[in-house]
């Protein structure tokens, strides 16, 4: 009952900022809105740019791989010398050179996957100058790509897409902080930390117990984490954590925080195209999935856990293991859905602890590629390339050249869609298949059995969608995983980017071939059911086999115990 | 290219200035003069609220095994090695785990051996390790192992279980729970 009102106040209040937000970042990208003018002008003149001045295909991308470049060397650096710096009231020394590379790369791609525990690595100082400033700016960058790609379908003959640098700035002054902001005053209020003083000792007479509890600037770290779909948290445990996540509200809200920008860029999408039905039927198709993952995951998670079972410990409240009391099993079940098909990662429980089919719930979630409905900004990018590859089949089923949004989709747009669907299904299968080849990558998981090869596929497969979140026995602070991880979140990030960025250069420029009766549906059921073919089989025919050695083996392995 | 690289070193400045150091500052000040208990950690007398601990003697109830039973000072739990900074922390063990079978019949002896029926809660261990919280059924299964070490009679300890239980927030989210260490407290004052 509890589970079906909390669904129902997510829904009305996705539904409810699906439209206005939805409308004031379409605003805020045609440059409608301007009350933050004051502080964005001085940012443009340091910059020597200026709204007007806008860029082609390449040099968008030019900007993006370069400013990514220096803020990859700036986070690395920070890391190495955090012992000399301030803020650092644990006297932490420097950050390992191979960890320091993973983790500004996981950063850097919105990824957030943590080779580290926070407390025990990370000063105050890292947390602040290079972990929450990435949350920023990754998140932004995410959205100015799927901007640009909205671009190329709204304008006709155009040789440019925008300015890298202004949708950057604007995307974070306009959007991200101020929502951020508001959110992290109600995180603290519930509980969460919020403090520049260090750890804190307290001794309890009664049971004699002495601890020391690691504090810091938690409170606000927490709502950009999830509303840039980052997902790394201040502490190890991330928002299992109560310092983090300390009540029942503040779950449902970080959950809200996930989805809000993904969902609502779909409204965005059919403002500056001209067609909200266009933005609705990508929406539809992200629910839709979406829905039946949350259900199926949700069902899994309130069945007994095997082990505890065959103990004699039988469970009416689901599977408890690796959960927090405070938040129970179907509403971890939802955190966990939405942090993996977003591409958050953040975990209120022990995701290496979940039911087997709770745990290919979560896997398979990011195994379609992360579009139901994804990261911020690459969620919708990703599911316009799918998209483009729905027009194609359909155009291939009626025998003419297809059009999306009247522009025509020819051989350059179905190879760039191809290429960028295509990227993290390579990268994932080939690493994971290095990895269970050479004995550092079969040194990793700390389970045996197929649950161990799940462990290995999670990883490989979470960096490569730049999800972040883990199974979490895996041993991933070694040169092996910290460097094949480092890449594999390099090319799930830049090799999707920039097709993309190609992509909408090469729409930008294309006329408008008006819609006749001919031309193929793009905004009914029909290709709704196409869109969702195309995600399910795509991900399906590429993961099929790796998945039943995982979580299917896992599941059909009666009376088994590794 | 240089142009680029420029504009690139300046805005990664700005934003580091901005949206790293000033949001945070200007959040902790929020933060400290709004909501000081909880932004300092909801600490009191005996330890914070949020923040499970390690009960051992059957006069008190205890939380979550994270910190008792066989965990006791296992170095991935170094919140109860007395003293030490801790890191959050969870087993990860798999759910077809030979290791999570046997600490759960360990678990389950360790339980036997108080005179406690265990729920699920009291024989797994949480996802951050300190899990403060318990159900009240969690609770209630504790009353025989409570009363027998204290002498209070059961009736007294049900009636402080049912104060002590906070109710779901706003009616629905989660379900409803304890905090141990208020439960304690307020049994330490029965006495």
């Amino acid at each position: 009952m509890g589970f079906a009102l909390t669904i129902i106040v997510l829904i009305l209040a996705l539904g409810l900022s699906w439209r206005f937000l939805g409308s004031y970042m379409a605003a805020v990208f045609d440059d409608r809105v301007h009350f933050l003018g004051w502080a964005e002008r001085p940012i443009y003149k340091a910059l020597g740019t200026s709204p007007d001045r806008e860029q082609s295909w390449q040099r968008y991308g030019g900007s993006l791989v370069i400013f990514s470049a220096v803020t990859l060397g700036l986070t690395y650096l920070l890391f190495r010398i955090q012992g000399s710096l301030p803020l650092n009231p644990q006297h932490l020394g420097a950050v390992p050179p191979a960890l320091s590379f993973n983790t500004a790369v996981s950063f850097l791609t919105n990824t957030n996957w943590q080779n580290y525990g926070g407390e025990s690595t990370m000063s105050y100082f890292s947390q602040m100058g290079a972990l929450t400033v990435q949350q920023f700016v990754s998140a932004a960058v995410g959205i100015a790509v799927a901007i640009a790609l909205v671009r190329g379908f709204s304008r006709r003959k155009s040789p440019t897409i925008g300015n890298f640098w202004v949708d950057l700035t604007r995307c974070v002054l306009y959007i991200l902080v101020p929502v951020a902001f508001v959110a992290g005053i109600i995180f603290v209020g519930q509980g969460a930390v919020e403090t520049l003083a260090g750890p804190i000792s307290v001794s309890n007479h009664l049971n004699g117990v002495t601890q020391t509890i690691p504090r810091g600037p938690i409170g606000f770290m927490e709502p950009i984490k999830q509303l840039g779909t980052n997902g790394g948290g201040f502490l190890d445990q991330n928002g299992a954590t109560p310092f983090e996540n300390p009540t029942g509200l503040t779950n449902l809200l970080s959950i809200f925080l996930v989805l809000i920008i993904p969902f609502s860029l779909t409204y965005t999408f059919g403002k500056m195209v001209g067609s909200i039905k266009h933005g609705v039927a990508l929406l539809a198709a992200m629910v839709l999935i979406f829905g039946c993952w949350v259900t199926f995951t949700s069902y899994a998670e309130h069945q007994n856990n095997p082990s505890v079972a065959a103990a004699g410990v039988h469970s009416t409240v689901g599977n408890t293991e690796g959960k927090e009391v405070r938040v129970g099993d179907t509403s971890t079940a939802l955190y966990g859905v939405a942090s993996t098909q977003t591409s958050t990662g953040s975990a209120d429980a022990s995701y290496d602890s979940f039911t087997p089919m709770g745990g290919f719930g979560l896997l398979t979630g990011m195994m379609l590629g992360e579009v139901t409905p994804g990261g911020v900004g690459t969620g919708l990018y990703t599911i316009l390339l799918d998209a483009i590859i729905a027009v194609f089949i359909g155009g291939l089923m009626i025998g003419r050249t297809p059009e999306y949004l009247g522009k025509k989709i020819q051989a350059r747009e179905v190879k760039l869609a191809g290429l960028g669907v295509l990227v993290m299904p390579i990268i994932v299968l080939v690493f994971t298949a290095i990895a269970v080849s050479i004995h550092a990558g079969r040194a990793g998981p700390l389970n045996s059995g197929p649950h161990g090869f799940t462990e290995i596929l999670y990883a490989l497969t979470s960096q490569a969608n730049n999800n972040g979140s883990a199974f979490g026995g895996l041993t991933g602070n070694t040169p092996f995983y910290n460097i094949v991880g480092g890449l594999d979140m390099l090319l799930g990030r830049f090799a999707i980017m920039i097709p993309v960025l190609a992509l909408a250069g090469g729409l930008a420029a294309k006329n408008v071939v008006p819609a006749s009766l001919g031309t193929f549906r793009t905004d009914n059921t029909m290709f709704v059911g196409l869109v969702i073919g195309v995600i399910l089989i795509i991900g399906g025919l590429t993961f099929f086999p790796a998945i039943s050695l995982g979580p299917i083996a896992e599941q059909l392995a009666h009376g088994k115990f590794f | 290219m240089l142009a680029h690289l420029r504009r690139s070193v300046v805005l990664i400045v700005i934003c580091t200035v901005f949206f790293g150091f000033v949001y945070a500052f200007v959040g902790t000040g929020v933060a400290q003069v709004l909501f000081k208990h909880q932004a300092d950690g909801s600490v009191g007398a005996n330890g914070s609220t949020l923040i499970g601990q390690n009960w051992s003697s059957p006069k008190y109830f205890h939380g979550r095994p994270d910190d008792i039973g066989p965990y006791a000072g296992v170095g991935d739990n170094p919140l109860v090695a007395n003293g030490k900074s801790g890191e959050s922390a969870a087993t990860n063990l798999g759910p077809r785990s030979k290791v999570l079978l046997a600490n759960t019949e360990a678990l389950l002896k360790y339980w036997h051996k108080l005179g406690v029926t265990p729920t699920p809660d009291l024989v797994t261990t949480s996802g951050s390790g300190y899990d403060p919280n318990i159900t009240p059924l969690d609770a209630t299964v504790q009353i025989p192992m409570v009363s027998k070490a204290t002498g209070i009679a059961p009736s007294v300890l049900k009636s402080l279980i049912a104060r002590e239980t906070n109710g779901a927030q706003l009616g629905f989210l989660g379900s409803p729970y304890i905090t141990v260490l208020q439960l304690n407290e307020a049994l330490a004052r029965l006495r």
